[in-house]
Formats: C-alpha cells, structure tokens, sequence
C-alpha cells in the first residue's frame, strides 16, 4: 500500500487531516457541528458547477463555500443559527440538483465527491490543497486568542473588544477553505467527520486549550492513515472507515472523561 | 384572454393525464403534510441539525435497499430509526454536545452509505444510484409505492396527534414538563423517530439531502407568520404542499421552455420555498426575533479620556 | 466629569426596539468605591450595566468613564456563566486570556505573563484550583476566576452583572469581601448588581436603586428609605430594617401595579 500512485494520496490524507483536525477543535468547542456539516455539503455543488462552466473545480468549490459562509452569517441576522444553517444549505443544494440535471457524465464523481476518492491524488492536486491547508492553518493560529475567548464567552470577548460576529464569520471562513481544499481527498459528507471526531477526543485528554488543538490534529491524522490502511485492505471506501472511525474516536473520549469523573 | 388559454399557458399539456404527475403530486402532498408538521416540532425544539442528519444517514438504507431490491421506502425508514436511537442512547444534556453526536452519527451512517452505494455501482452496472439516493426522482416513483407511503404519513400524523400535548409542553419547557410527570427523554425518542418517517418520506421524492428543505422550510415561514402552534402546524402543511405541487408543476413546465432538459423538482421545490423564506423574513416578526439574540450589533464603547 | 470620577452616567436614557427600558439615570462613581446596583429582575441593571460597557447606545444622555490613560478602563463579569465541562480549558487559562485575549497568535510560553496569572490568581484565592478544567469549578470558584480574568489589567472599573446568583451563603460572603479587599488594594471602582442588597449593606459606599426603568443613588441610608423608594416605584414602599437586614415591602396595590408598569415602563417614569 506504499507504492508510487499511493505516495499522493498519503501526503494529500495527511494535510487533509491536520487541517481538519486543527479546525475541528474550534468546531467543537463552538458547537458548530451543524455549520461544519453543512458547509462541505453546500460547497459541493460548486464542483459540478465548475465541471458544467468547464473552470477548475476548486475554484467551484470555494465559491460555493463563501456562498455557504454568506447565506449562513446573512440568514442568521435574521433567525436562529440552525435555521440558518439549514436553509442555505438546502438553498445550495437545490443548485446542485439542478447542475447535476445538466448531464449525466457526472454520476461517477457525485460519489466521489460526496465520498471521497483519495487513490485518484495527482500532483497537480496537491499544491492547491498544500497551499489552502497552509492558510487555514495560519488564519487558526493567528485568530487562536480572540476565537477561543470569543468561544468560551462571546461576552466575555466583547467587553475586550474582540466581536463576536466578526470571529463568527472568519471562523466559517476558515471552515469553509478546508472544506474546499479536503472535499476533492475525502469528500463532502465526511470532511466534517474528521473535523468533529478527533476534537472530541482531544478535549477530554488534556485541559489545555492549545495541547487539545494540536492532539485533535495528531488524532485525525492517525485516523485517516488507518482509514487509508484498512480501505486498501479491504477494498471498501475509505469513508467507511473516516465516519467508523470518527464515531469510536468519540466513543473513547466520551469513555475517558467518564472514567476519569469517577477517578479511575 | 380566456381561461381556457391561460390554464394551458399555466400547466404544459398532459400536466393532469400523466401517470408520474399524479403519483408524484399525491406522494409528494403526503410527504409535505407530514414534514410541515413534524418540521414544526423540529424547529421549535432547535433539532434541524438532527432533521437533516436523519435524512442523510437514512441515504444508508435506501442505498441498501437500491443494491438488495428491496422497497426504498423501507430502506430509508429502517435505517432512519436506526439512527433516531443512536442520537438518543448517547446521553448529551447541552445544545452543543447534542449537535456533537447527531454528527458524529452522521459521519458513521454516511460511512455505511458509502459502502452501499460502492456496492451499488460495482455491483451493478448503475451509475445513478448515488445521484438517486441523495436527491431523488419524484417522476420515477411506481405507483404501488403509494399505499405505502400513505401507511407511513398517516403513522406519523396519527404519532403526532397522540403525542401532540406532551410533546409541545417538552419542546418548549423540558423542565417544565417534567414537573408535569412528561417522560422527556422518552418524548425526545419518539420524536425522532416520526422525524425519521418523515425525513424517509420525503427522502423518496426531493431525495435524501434535500428533504432538510420540506421539513425545515415550511416550517420556519409558518413560525414566522403563526405564533399559535397549531396554527403553524396548518399553515406548514399547506405551505409544504403548495411549493411541492408548485415544484412538481414547474418542473413539469420547464420540460417545455428548456427543449426537454427540463429543471429537477427537487431544484424547483427548493427555490419556491427558499424565495417564501426570503419574503416572509422581511416581514414583521423578524425584528421581534433579533431581540433574542444574546449580543449587541457591536457599537464601539465611547470611553472618553478625562484623565 | 468632576476630578476623581471614575464613571459619570448623566441623564441617560435607553429605549430598545421602541420600549423605553432606562429613563433618565443619573450616578457617578469615584476611584475605589463600591456601588450596589439593586433591583428586581426586569428592572434593568443588565441593560444599563450593558449600556455602560458601551454594547448599548443611550437614546439620550451620556455614559463617560474616565480611563486614566490607561487602555483597560473597564472590566466585566458577566452574568449565567456556565461553562461547558467539556471545555479543554483550565482556570489559569481563562486569566490569561483577560490578560491578552484579544492579540493575535497563539501564546507562547512567557515568565512575565505567567507571573501576572499567578499573582492574580493569588489575590483572588484561585491558586488552589488554578490548574483545573473551569467547567469542573463549584459556582463561587468560578466566579473568582471571573473576576481574576476581568482584573488582570488592572482596570479602573470594574462591572459586575448579578455574581452573587446561585451561589451559597458562605460563597456570597466570601466574594462580597473579596471584591471589596480587591477594590480597595487595585483602587478600582465596583458596580455590581444585585436583586438583594443584604449581602452588600456592609460592603457599599453608594447604592443606586433601580425600579421601573428609573434610579435612585446615593449612600444607602439616604437611597432605603420609605419616602425615596415610595417615590421611585410611584406607590407606597415600606423599608424596615430587622436583625440588621433591610426589607422593601410594597404596599398591597403592588401587583396590579407593578403589571400595569412592567409592560409600559414609560408610565411610571411620567408619575411624579
């Protein structure tokens, strides 16, 4: 499982689980599962769109993203988050539908898209997804204060004058660029796995914020490798084992912090 | 203009002779009704994350049922419930912490999905079952299937009538209703599951992913417009089923104007009621609501330096 | 604003979305004093606390805080604080993040800063818990932590939103006594606020007495008494001090009364 064509599909799986798991951590300490879900999934219509226009799909995807990010932090002005969230969501997804009704070559990558198809990484693809992880990356360590004040209390942060609506819409933007750069390696319905999964494991380990963070990206990586191993094992997608996975990651955090309540 | 001219402008010819059409319009009502008022409930109680993850994980079993050759109605409900209760077992008392595990189920019924619909494309030599499965085809529902889905809506409908008192009191004030001797947690689980009867449903005709849309949508433009709750489960319902129909006829229509690459209705249920979102939020109630949001828009603290 | 004022709110007024919520509200507080800000539930300390922090524009009147030159002029703890245990964050962290929550960059390990936090989890009695997870902490702990990762950058003004909430009789001592020893040793000032003003008699220099949207200030044997508060509810109050504890009772006309005024605080402004 270490031959030529499967050196890509390593490194592109690692980046992509560094960056997930680094978001992740602010994904969960925010609550933000439902905005983390539903921005890959309305980012993905963007490929279709890029595929119908004949642009690069990435470009689809972080257009698609943004339009996620807006619709949501517009949408909320005006309503509950989650109501929010929803709505754009299906707003997107229903261009979707549409783009996806404009031809029928595209069935094989819906799947791919949705799923993931990390054995199809070529060089050409892994500089947009080294150079979008970096920046998602950066944004994180550079917003890391004032986010994680502003997560703790939003009104804790304004009376220090860090706005929570502002750290709320770059928040979803930093959601939204590693969705666009993870989407294309591991697919829309499971970026979010990875992001929420490894997170939730990583908070009941340790009581700093910073350590947390970076067990959660370490957790993730660990995670897609034997995703990666097991799906080249057994010939089963990947996302299987990202979504298994993920789901005993947070088992076993829920376990720990459990036992550790009871002094064990 | 008479009417006879502005009725064939309005519904492209063979609208009310179609076989699909009418299936499609009676299922498709069915699947309105029952998510308007199942989406009520889901609104008020803040789960359209849990909504939306239902029909997502729900896309396993009507995967499943696409490579076993079983009905996909069944498939989508079995595997709906499936994950109804998983969300419940795991014990999660904050907002966030629930979201956390909705997702987290999610991410392993999706996983499962994915296997099947691998199953699906290797096995057989359909290519669609993905792009079926996670948006449906409301014109390509046999017949037969209408029995059954009517079995399931009225299921449903009759779960919510039964349950409607103890479950609005629990939606609005669990602690409240606790005190009142309501089963909360048992409330919470039942629930769920008649969102899973809706969401597979709905997953039938608008698809899995874009069922979120019926049960959320219709909802949330009655809310905005009734603030008595039965009277928003009404207007729910009727919302969902006028932008289905709408959708259906549109969609029909558009088959005409588009030189027969017409517009799938999933799209056009979704714009009729994203555009009715967008219109009622402009409306009246929407500055009340911005009252409850726990921050201020952000003025800058006007400190002046005395000193 | 008079020398030695801290904070000047004159003839402030508030309205939010057309309900007029403060009228007229009139108090100062000089360097190092403790102030009271007692009232009901609804009778709008939130609000005129949030006004003060600058989160709401008065309609009328100004809010003025003499920040000495210094950039921290105001410190806040706000109210229904409850954190998440699940929150991977520890008590030490928290005061860190009052020091400099709000720079950019993750912190990096700094003896200067780590200092601070330990000096100031000392003041506050939190050394004991400081490596602990925050959302694991009993009410009172929590609250001294607040208060730590509000006072870290020494802040001429310090705002309180009901601390005092759901915290045991011994806790409620134990914090009234710290804010005033904290008050005294940082020469900060202090607004807090309080639906019970019993746990503070001892404690206050002023008390600004809120009903209805209005306010009486000033030392608390000149503000509890039966003719000012009669006037400020706009019927008949009775103060009586028993054991040392003070109690405001209302006429029996209160609840139709106070019906009448919670819906439409402007009525009551207008009675003389």
């Amino acid at each position: 499982m270490f031959e030529d064509f499967m050196v890509n599909t390593w490194i592109a799986a690692t980046l992509v689980a560094v960056v997930a798991g680094i978001v992740g951590f602010f994904v969960v300490i925010r609550g933000a599962s439902f905005a983390a879900h539903a921005l890959p999934l309305s980012a993905f219509p963007g490929a279709a769109a890029a595929n119908l226009v004949g642009v690069n799909p990435l470009l689809g995807l972080l257009v698609f993203s943004g339009l996620g990010v807006a619709g949501i932090s517009q949408l909320a002005r005006r309503g509950r988050r989650d109501l929010a969230t929803a709505l754009s969501l299906v707003m997107l997804l229903g261009l979707g539908a549409l783009f996806l009704s404009r031809t029928t070559e595209y069935f094989q990558a819906v799947y791919a898209l949705l799923f993931g198809e990390v054995l199809g990484v070529s060089n050409a693809d892994l500089g947009p997804v080294a150079l979008l992880g970096a920046v998602s990356v950066a944004l994180i360590v550079i917003l890391f204060r004032p986010l994680l004040l502003s997560s703790v209390s939003p009104e804790l942060g304004e009376a220090r004058g860090v706005s929570a609506r502002l750290m709320e819409a770059l928040f979803l933007s930093v959601v939204a660029l590693a969705t666009a750069m993870a989407l294309p390696v591991v697919g829309a319905l499971l970026v979010f796995s990875l992001m929420v999964g490894p997170a939730s494991a990583a908070r009941a380990l340790t009581n700093r914020p910073l350590s947390a963070m970076l067990l959660s990206g370490a957790i993730s990586v660990v995670t897609v490798w034997a995703a990666i191993a097991l799906s080249f094992i057994s010939d089963w997608p990947v996302g299987l084992f990202v979504g298994g996975l993920s789901a005993l990651t947070y088992g076993a955090g829920r376990s720990w912090a459990w036992a550790g309540e009871r002094g064990l | 203009m008479d009417v006879q001219t502005l009725l064939s402008l309005l519904f492209e010819p063979g609208f009310f002779t179609s076989e699909p059409v009418r299936t499609a319009a009676v299922i498709g009502a069915a699947a309105a009704i029952v998510s308007g008022v199942v989406g009520v409930f889901t609104v008020i109680r803040g789960q359209s994350f849990a909504g939306h993850s239902l029909a997502d994980v729900s896309s396993a079993g009507g995967s499943a049922a696409f490579l076993f050759g079983i009905n996909p109605l069944l498939g989508f409900l079995g595997m709906g419930v499936l994950a109804a209760m998983s969300m419940e077992l795991v014990r999660a008392d904050r907002a966030s912490e629930r979201d956390l595990v909705t997702g987290v189920v999610t991410g392993a019924g999706l996983g499962v999905a994915a296997l099947f619909l691998y199953l699906d494309m290797t096995t057989s030599s359909t290519t669609g079952a993905a792009v079926t499965v996670m948006f449906g085809s409301i014109f390509a529902i046999p017949a037969s299937l209408v029995p059954l889905a009517l079995l399931v809506g009225a299921g449903a409908l009759l779960a919510i009538g039964v349950l409607y008192r103890p479950l609005l009191l629990s939606s609005l004030d669990p602690d409240l209703a606790a005190v009142r001797g309501v089963p909360v947690r048992l409330m919470g689980l039942l629930f769920l599951i008649v969102v899973a009867l809706a969401v597979a449903l709905s997953a039938i005709t608008v698809g899995a992913i874009l069922s979120t849309g019926l049960l959320i949508g219709p909802a949330a433009i009655a809310l905005h417009l009734a603030k008595r709750p039965g009277l928003a489960i009404l207007l729910a319902a009727v919302i969902g089923v006028a932008v289905t129909w709408g959708g259906i006829l549109v969609s029909y229509d558009s088959y005409e104007w588009t030189g027969g690459r017409g517009w799938p209705v999933s799209f056009c249920i979704v714009m009729l009621i994203f555009v009715a979102y967008a219109v009622v939020a402009q409306t009246g109630p929407a500055r009340e609501r911005r009252q409850e949001h726990p921050l201020p828009s952000g003025e800058k603290p006007h400190v002046t330096s005395a000193g | 604003m008079a020398r030695g004022e801290v904070l000047a709110v004159r003839q402030a007024s508030v309205s939010l979305s057309g309900r007029s919520i403060l009228k007229d509200i009139d108090f100062s507080l000089e360097a190092g004093e403790f102030c009271g800000l007692i009232g009901a539930n609804g009778s709008g300390k939130t609000t005129l606390l949030r006004t003060i922090l600058g989160f709401i524009a008065p309609s009328s009147g100004s809010v003025t805080i003499d920040s000495g030159g210094k950039l921290a002029s105001v410190g806040y703890v706000p109210q229904k604080f409850a954190l998440d245990p699940y929150m991977p964050m520890r008590a030490r962290d928290l005061v860190a993040l009052g020091l400099d929550g709000n720079r950019l960059g993750v912190p990096l390990p700094s003896p200067g800063r780590r200092r601070k936090v330990d000096e100031m989890l000392e003041s506050v009695d939190a050394t004991r818990f400081a490596d602990q997870r925050i959302g694991n902490l009993s009410g009172g702990q929590q609250q001294r932590v607040l208060i730590a990762h509000a006072l870290i950058r020494r802040p001429r003004l310090l705002l309180l939103d009901e601390p005092l909430a759901n915290l045991d009789m011994r806790s409620v001592a134990g914090v009234v006594a710290l804010l005033r020893r904290l008050s005294q040793e940082f020469q900060t000032s202090v607004l807090l606020s309080a639906h019970d003003m019993n746990p503070l008699l001892s404690a206050m220099d002023r008390i600004v007495y809120l009903a209805h949207g209005r306010a009486a200030s000033g030392s608390t044997d000149a503000v509890v008494r039966t003719e000012v508060l009669s006037q400020l509810y706009g019927y008949h109050i009775d103060v009586v001090r028993v054991h040392g504890r003070v109690i405001v009772v209302a006429a029996e006309a209160e609840d139709d009364a106070q019906a009448a005024v919670a819906h439409d605080p402007v009525h009551v402004a207008q009675v003389p």
